[in-house]
């Protein structure tokens, strides 16, 4: 009699992400009735190719926390969380999530938020590619006008605040900074972005995120500067439009509607 | 309108985006690249770029590793979607697949996974691959897998399983000459036995890599496909014995781990096409 057709697929895949299961009835080999060793090598081709995807897409994390201690972490991440996708440039989006709850990482409490940042990363990485607008298209707007715009964000723009320095961790720990002591400790909110064929990482000014994830989500101007200037009342308008022109992070402007 | 698997009868080479500046810096002697489909399925950024580049300058395979092909679950539609705007945007020369499974109650599992081989899996096989190619609009070639176990309620050989499968659907072979090797090790038979049986007017491409070589409990050989070294001599002499056979086939080097330098790479695709280029001159003499 032989399995239904699907059988061997689910016991298959059950024994594979549960390395305690026994090889699977029906699986045979030329020289043994039980090839443990053999089955044993797709057990580990699972195991080190998803834990290579996350090392490849949080090699900070990893630097901080060694190779050893991610090694681990992956393992129990991997067979909680397991790809969903074959499109694996997107996995580990839920790992900053599941490094905050992990008991082993709660002495490091900004883990989780250096794995924001580096899944950030890749998905700014791997958007769509646009020409940003250059500072030109600004000139010549009166005051009452500039208020009313709304700007179309670059599809690389991603943000991640923090209460813990996550930019000069990041830099610390990824060659773009030497390594040293954080004299001062405070938080940094991180502004992500692909201009060039470059990712660029960089700390916002106090304000910046606010007023960045004001406009992202479609509110004009005028209301994104307010909103940034409740949480910091010397919010500088002027150097924060320039920045976000000079960063290349608007890809389009629109005007409000004439009214009638 | 059906785009048939069309690549030169010449060595190419795996695409690593660590070679990129070398690649471009000069022409290169290849007939053709190949990249993994789903490296490139991002909408944009420094990957896009660079197939772009190298898609303007040479001839593109396309090789999916995530289709599940083998699978008894109905393939996923979102992927197959995902390639067939791959294959718009860059207009491979040909696209490739695995007879294996990758996926499982939605869980992508990142291997190519072994199926065995029954009149079930057979048709669930064939309904698959006339899926994806009508979904494509082409031709797709399918590759003999490495594998490390067999199943017991198999009882029908790879080679007529792989045969049948192409007849069924029109879809081409890509035939592993380390899969052949690796395989035949590992289940105490013959790579010679099983190529002189593989059917190569239906071969449309060929692929060489390494392997590592380990033990199983028993002291037995158990080759492992790593692609992470030089192809080995017996897979070299096999791939000679292969060419002398059955002419001249687009052959592809695959190094995809501890991937080297540049030269080390293109060292390995010049041997093959020196064997190649015997071949043509045999046939042509």
């Amino acid at each position: 009699m032989s399995a239904m057709p699907a059988q061997f697929e689910m016991s298959f895949a059950d024994a594979l992400l549960n390395a305690d299961r026994p090889v699977p009835c029906g699986i045979t080999a030329h020289n043994a009735a039980i090839p443990t060793r053999r089955f044993a090598v797709y057990r580990n081709n699972v195991a080190v190719g998803l834990r290579k995807a996350l090392q490849s897409r949080f090699p900070v994390v990893e630097k901080i926390i060694g190779e050893e201690f991610f090694a681990a972490m992956a393992l129990v991440y991997v067979r909680e969380q397991p790809p969903r996708s074959p499109q694996l440039t997107t996995y580990g989006d839920e790992l900053p999530a599941f490094i905050a709850a992990f008991e082993p990482a709660r002495e490091l409490p900004y883990l989780a938020d250096v794995a924001r940042l580096e899944a950030a990363r890749t998905r700014s990485y791997h958007a769509a590619d646009a020409t940003p607008l250059g500072a030109d298209h600004f000139a010549g707007f009166d005051t009452d006008a500039v208020a009313g715009i709304r700007i179309d964000m670059h599809p690389s723009t991603e943000i991640v605040r923090s209460p813990y320095p996550i930019v000069t961790i990041w830099a610390m720990n990824s060659g773009e900074q030497e390594l040293a002591p954080i004299e001062n400790w405070h938080g940094e909110d991180a502004l992500i972005s692909r201009p060039s064929p470059q990712v660029e990482i960089r700390a916002l000014p106090p304000g910046g995120a606010a007023f960045l994830l004001a406009l992202a989500a479609g509110l004009p101007l005028g209301r994104a500067a307010e909103a940034a200037l409740a949480e910091e009342p010397n919010f500088n308008l002027t150097g924060n439009l320039a920045g976000l022109i000079g960063s290349g992070l608007v890809r389009d402007i629109v005007f409000p509607q004439p009214k009638k | 309108m059906f785009i048939v698997s069309n690549l030169p009868a010449c060595a190419g080479v795996g695409f690593k985006p660590e070679h990129f500046r070398d690649i471009l810096a000069a022409p290169q002697p290849l007939g053709f690249f190949e990249v993994h489909a789903e490296n490139y399925m991002g909408a944009g950024g420094p990957p896009h770029a660079q197939l772009g580049a190298l898609r303007e300058r040479y001839t593109l395979s396309v090789h999916g590793v995530g289709l599940s092909i083998g699978s008894m679950e109905p393939l996923n539609r979102e992927h197959l979607m995902r390639l067939k705007l791959l294959c718009e945007r860059y207009q491979p020369e040909s696209f490739s697949e695995h007879l294996a499974w990758s996926s499982h109650n939605d869980i992508y599992l990142n291997d190519l996974l072994p199926l065995p081989y029954t009149p079930q899996t057979l048709a669930r096989v064939t309904e698959h691959i006339d899926e994806v190619q009508s979904a494509l609009g082409r031709q797709m070639l399918l590759e003999n897998p490495s594998t490390y176990i067999r199943f017991s309620e198999s009882t029908i050989p790879e080679i007529d399983f792989l045969t049948e499968v192409s007849k069924r659907t029109g879809c081409g072979l890509l035939l592993d000459i380390n899969n052949v090797f690796v395989s035949a090790k590992n289940h105490g038979a013959q790579p010679l036995a099983y190529l002189d049986s593989f059917p190569f007017d239906r071969v449309k491409e060929i692929h060489l890599g390494g392997h590592d070589e380990e033990v199983d409990e028993v002291g037995g050989p158990l080759l492992i496909d790593t692609h992470a070294s030089p192809i080995t001599e017996a897979v070299w002499s096999l791939y000679s014995h292969v060419i002398a056979r059955a002419g001249a086939l687009p052959t592809l080097i695959e190094w995809d781990n501890d991937v080297p330098d540049w030269p080390t790479l293109r060292h390995e695709a010049t041997l093959a096409q020196n064997i190649l280029s015997d071949a043509s001159c045999a046939s042509a003499a």
